[in-house]
């Protein structure tokens, strides 16, 4: 027999309040292109991205503390395949850990050539230097930073 | 404290495919439960309590789909609880029907639900939406891209090969060729899955799961229920859950308590249930194993956690066929959640996978003597894990 599809989109739009945290974090980042985390008080980790309480003594976090720009890869993916709504591939990302920083932060990996998947993979591999880099026009956002392994 | 004993007394489980274009979302969902009350020949009247299965709403795209699933299941008049623990949602399910026999509060509980993954056109745009909107949404993370950056951690601390992820692939399609009701039946080579298109470094095509459709449930009773009835079952002796933090940013770098390579919380949870179960050696208690592994490569720190392997040692083992059917514990004799995956259930045919087992109702891909099995469902970007032992 005949059977019959209904198609149906959802597009809704959130305006997310990103609380007094992120959004000190992310004004550090639009107005003076530096990233910070947060110190937990109870044991010193510094948390990036920032957090008001800390996921292991679930204590406040007491400080900002300026991180990076250097840091090393601690993983990575290369994307090669294509999904709706999602960047156009091939494209890199992953986690840093930001020098002065205890946990990793995510973003884009750029400068690398991601034609050759084996390739490239050996230019992420995790513990290499990376630097962070900033766009000259920023909006306060994940975005606005990303990822280049230092010349060896 | 001694524990109520909880048997398993129905099963029902669809024959999953990509698409069902002949049944729509409830249709699906009451498949699966009038398989499952035909064996012990229920009718509505004799279950109490329904616990629903159902992971994010927009995967199915009908807000709320239990609502849609009430009549499915003969919920009218019945207590009727939701669950939602992402991919853990099918496991959790059935836990959260044990607890309402194992607290006196229902003698005859059914879970049950569906899935129809391949009617929302891209999983991975659904499953970008489970991450923070603050740090991490803008980033292109999906549940592909997730666990490949648990494999590059894996990678690196054991040395596992893509070679090694494709030997998982060729053990669960041989398995699924056994099982009718897989999605991926196919058998295949490494050779073909080393040439099957990258996805996201190191998973390639075949390494990963299909989007499928088709509905699960089963039917949980009290011993007493089955006694007096004189019906047949098999029945649930462990189950834990455990949980872990929510950023994958802090399972690296310094100073870190679960590493993103491994199932740290997984292995907490089987700690769990083994207690429960009174099982001190996993590696010589336990004859069948339903893994969650939508990916090949987390079959490996799947073995790991739930203890029939050494961290690491799972990968070795796994070429010599330790866990391939005819081996010491086969894994994922179904076929797994790598040749079957509708999110909703997929946890819950874990389960009803190693009742089977225990059961000696599984055709095909039948272990043999297999007695005491175990389940597990991991949900979210590796937050929550459930595991469950089942014994005949």
């Amino acid at each position: 027999m005949e059977l019959l599809k209904r198609r149906e989109a959802w597009n809704i739009n959130y305006n997310h309040a990103l609380g007094e945290t992120a959004s000190w974090f992310y004004v550090q980042i639009r107005d003076h292109a530096k990233i910070y985390g947060r110190r937990c008080g109870a044991t010193g980790r510094v948390l990036v991205p920032p957090r008001a309480f800390s996921d292991q003594t679930l204590e406040p976090t007491t400080e900002w503390v300026e991180v990076g720009p250097g840091g090393k890869i601690e993983t990575f993916t290369i994307v090669y395949e294509p999904f709706q709504g999602l960047p156009d591939p091939p494209y890199a990302f992953g986690y840093v850990l930001l020098d002065g920083a205890d946990t990793a932060i995510g973003g884009f990996f750029k400068g690398v050539d991601l034609t050759d998947p084996a390739a490239a993979a050996k230019l992420l591999k995790m513990g290499t230097r990376v630097t962070t880099r900033f766009a000259e026009k920023r909006i306060g956002d994940v975005l606005d930073f990303w990822f280049e392994p230092d010349a060896k | 404290m001694k524990n109520p004993r909880v048997g398993i007394i129905g099963i029902g489980q669809s024959a999953f495919k990509p698409r069902r274009d002949d049944a729509s979302y409830p249709d699906l969902v009451r498949e699966a439960v009038v398989k499952a009350m035909a064996g012990p020949e229920l009718e509505f009247d004799d279950i109490d309590a329904i616990v629903y299965s159902l992971s994010p709403d927009a995967m199915v795209g009908i807000g709320n789909a239990e609502r849609l699933g009430v009549d499915a299941v003969g919920g009218r008049n019945k207590r009727f609880l939701r669950i939602n623990t992402g991919g853990a949602t099918g496991i959790s399910s059935v836990a959260a029907a044990y607890y309402h026999i194992a607290s006196g509060a229902s003698d005859c509980v059914m879970t049950a639900g569906a899935d129809k993954v391949g009617e929302c056109g891209d999983s991975q745009t659904v499953l970008n939406k489970i991450w923070d909107p603050i740090y991490e949404r803008p980033l292109p993370l999906g549940t592909i891209t997730m666990l490949a950056m648990s494999a590059v951690r894996y990678m690196e601390k054991y040395g596992m090969t893509q070679e090694d992820m494709a030997h998982v692939v060729v053990k669960n399609r041989y398995h699924a060729s056994l099982n009718a009701n897989a999605h991926l039946r196919k058998t295949t080579t490494v050779e073909e899955v080393m040439n099957s298109r990258m996805i996201s470094w190191p998973i390639k095509l075949m390494d990963c799961c299909p989007q499928s459709s088709g509905g699960g449930a089963m039917v949980l009773a009290s011993e007493k229920y089955i006694k007096d009835r004189k019906l047949d079952a098999v029945w649930i002796t462990g189950l834990g859950h455990c949980s872990e933090s929510y950023y994958i940013g802090d399972r690296m770098g310094n100073g870190f308590t679960a590493d993103h390579a491994d199932a740290f919380a997984l292995k907490g949870a089987f700690e769990r249930a083994y207690r429960m179960a009174n099982i001190t050696d996993p590696q010589k208690q336990v004859h069948v194993a339903e893994l969650y592994a939508p990916f090949s490569n987390t079959e490996f720190h799947a073995i790991e956690a739930a203890g029939l392997a050494g961290l690491g040692e799972s990968i070795s083992q796994l070429k010599d066929g330790r866990f391939t059917l005819g081996g010491e514990i086969p894994v994922n004799t179904s076929g797994g959640t790598l040749c079957t995956n509708a999110i909703a259930v997929t946890a819950m045919i874990r389960v009803a996978e190693v009742a089977l087992q225990v059961w000696g109702r599984a055709g095909e891909h039948q272990v043999k003597g297999a007695r005491v099995g175990i389940a597990n469902g991991n949900g979210g970007d590796h937050q929550f894990f459930g595991t469950m032992v089942v014994e005949s």
